[in-house]
């Protein structure tokens, strides 16, 4: 992987932090952790491997992207307001009353392909999307972000065996396997066991990597998007809260508010990184 | 003369396959009882076997959906709304999506599967999501003309669709329209509000009044959601009360949205429908029918009682 790429896309990861930051302002609750767990990749996504233009943001061969784990959407926002789909100071009204940026993904915001939030849903929108490219003969791809805790949706999975009976090699799942859900580590609160595995014996063809290792990141999403006749994973590693040191690994931070001194240090630690 | 809703059905989303390519059409493993399986003999490409995954399903075509593509998800009415509540209210009535929920069999009209296949609750859970039309026909006639109707809205439709051979109450020239209530007997004592199986009924109920020198009006909705008060107002003329006929249960259903178009300038009402049960398996629909109060004779004693009081 070209070193200057990698260089560039660990400077928008930086852009995607900082904005998630701005989303999640002060003394207001919101899903930081989630959010900064898949920076790297939404990043890597938006700004070097997705087909996407904020200009003409409805074009039929558009790739798209479904943010499944739809609290971690301020990921999602801060990269559309970095590519220019609406203004960075919009981010500052995120969550508030009438505001184009909702506390899970709507339609209405420019760039937001699908409405998500509630789990597990995602994925089969993504097959969706999948089914009607290869029959309208258009070479876009589906990337779909879940989170780990999020694979306990029975939906999921039926959404994982429909991509591999269909054989679509233009769905791309990604698994933001940070470990943590709301009330804690995922591994103790309810135990999925092997993910890869999983998607291994469901016919996927799976990639694992470090989610916040950007030359790994821009690689799985080139080497996902080779593969033939069959859907395809990527497990990506990853820490809950990345990029901010008290709020990593801490399941509090699932869902919490930042004073202006935390907000302050976090911001100081991701310039840092 | 009779008509097999299922069949009509199918011959309307054929010529519609035929006459639109971007209408596709998705099954849980019940195209062949469903009818969708026109879809696949005809255009295998847009047919699409989700498997018995419901909730998947309607997920799917929320996809298809928000790439312009018309989506038609079957399954029986009980599986396709239930099973996939959230689904159909996130995934595809929140963002307003084009998709189109057929369910089949409703009612008591699946009469040998019992109360698992039955489906007594769906016009209730249906008509509470924004966004969503609601449409019970009440012949073949009208089953074709809610294929057509559903897919020219731009936004999230349930069909609610009996199984069996129905009265054909209907013509070409009838003038159905989303939300618009059809007078399909004039009466001034009383109206008998009415939709799906149960509009055929309500005639005969009619009948039965006009013996006794009770003059029924029928009005058949065949629009559950929406409904316009002011247009169901004018529909009703000027009948003393109103008996609500469903194949549904009588919390929820059109008895509920008939009492709260009205409710700012009530009528004495009666409701005709399940009362808060499950189904159960018989030998013939008739004998449900009858078990579960769903008779002209039942309809025609709640006219006459109401008018009593």
């Amino acid at each position: 992987m070209n070193q200057e790429t990698v260089s560039a896309m660990k400077e928008k990861a930086r852009a995607v932090r900082l904005g998630i930051i701005d989303a999640l302002g002060v003394d207001k609750r919101g899903h930081l952790g989630g959010s900064m767990s898949c920076a790297d990749i939404v990043a890597a996504l938006y700004f070097h491997k997705m087909r996407h233009d904020p200009k003409n943001r409805f074009m039929a061969d558009r790739d798209r992207f479904i943010m499944s784990k739809g609290h971690s959407v301020l990921a999602q926002y801060a990269a559309l307001a970095e590519a220019g789909y609406f203004p960075r100071e919009t981010l500052l009204k995120t969550k508030t009353l009438g505001s184009i940026l909702q506390g899970h993904p709507e339609r209405e915001t420019p760039g937001v392909e699908a409405n998500t939030g509630s789990l597990g849903q995602g994925l089969s929108i993504g097959v969706g999307m999948a089914l009607a490219g290869r029959l309208d003969k258009l070479n876009y791809r589906t990337w779909v972000v879940l989170g780990d805790g999020e694979l306990a949706e029975g939906q999921v999975w039926e959404a994982v065996t429909a991509a591999a009976a269909f054989k679509l090699d233009n769905l791309t799942a990604i698994v933001d396997m940070n470990g943590i859900q709301a009330v804690g580590r995922t591994c103790d609160r309810y135990n999925l066991g092997n993910i890869r595995g999983k998607f291994d014996a469901f016919g996927w063809k799976t990639f694992e990597i470090d989610g916040h290792d950007m030359a790994q990141v821009l690689q799985a999403l080139d080497d996902a998007s080779e593969v033939r006749g069959a859907p395809s994973a990527i497990i990506a590693g990853t820490v809950k809260g990345k990029g901010v040191s008290f709020a990593e690994n801490t399941p509090a931070y699932h869902n919490n508010l930042l004073t202006k001194e935390q907000q302050e240090a976090a911001r100081r630690e991701i310039m840092a990184m | 003369m009779l008509m097999n809703l299922r069949a009509a059905y199918g011959e309307a989303l054929l010529a519609l396959a035929g006459e639109n390519k971007n209408v596709v059409a998705l099954d849980a493993d019940l195209c062949g009882s469903t009818q969708s399986v026109v879809v696949e003999k005809n255009y295998p490409e847009r047919y699409f076997e989700m498997g018995i995954g419901e909730q998947n399903m309607i997920s799917v075509a929320a996809g298809l959906a928000l790439t312009g593509k018309i989506p038609f998800a079957h399954s029986f009415s009980v599986f396709a709304t239930g099973r996939p509540f959230d689904q159909i209210r996130q995934s595809v009535c929140l963002p307003n999506l084009n998709v189109k929920i057929v369910g089949s069999s409703c009612g008591l009209s699946d009469f040998g599967d019992g109360a698992t296949h039955q489906s007594f609750e769906d016009l209730a859970t249906m008509r509470v999501l924004p966004h969503m039309t609601v449409l019970c026909p009440a012949d073949g006639i009208e089953v074709k003309w809610a294929v057509r109707a559903a897919a020219a809205i731009d936004g999230p439709v349930y069909i609610r669709l009996n199984r069996n051979d129905l009265p054909v109450l209907f013509d070409e020239k009838t003038s159905f329209e989303i939300g618009k209530p059809l007078v399909v007997k004039e009466g001034n004592d009383v109206a008998l509000v009415c939709t799906g199986t149960m509009t055929s009924i309500a005639l005969d109920a009619a009948a039965l009044l006009e013996q006794q020198g009770i003059s029924a009006r029928v009005v058949h909705l065949g629009t559950i959601k929406p409904l316009c008060g002011k247009s169901l107002r004018e529909a009703l003329g000027n009948v003393r009360g109103i008996v609500s006929c469903e194949e549904h249960t009588i919390y929820g259903g059109l008895g509920s949205a008939v009492a709260e178009a009205l409710c700012e300038a009530p009528l004495p009402m009666k409701m005709v429908g399940i009362q808060d049960r499950y189904g159960q398996s018989a030998v013939c629909y008739e004998e449900l029918l009858e078990c579960y109060g769903l008779t002209k004779e039942a309809v025609a004693k709640a006219a006459e009682a109401l008018l009593k009081k």
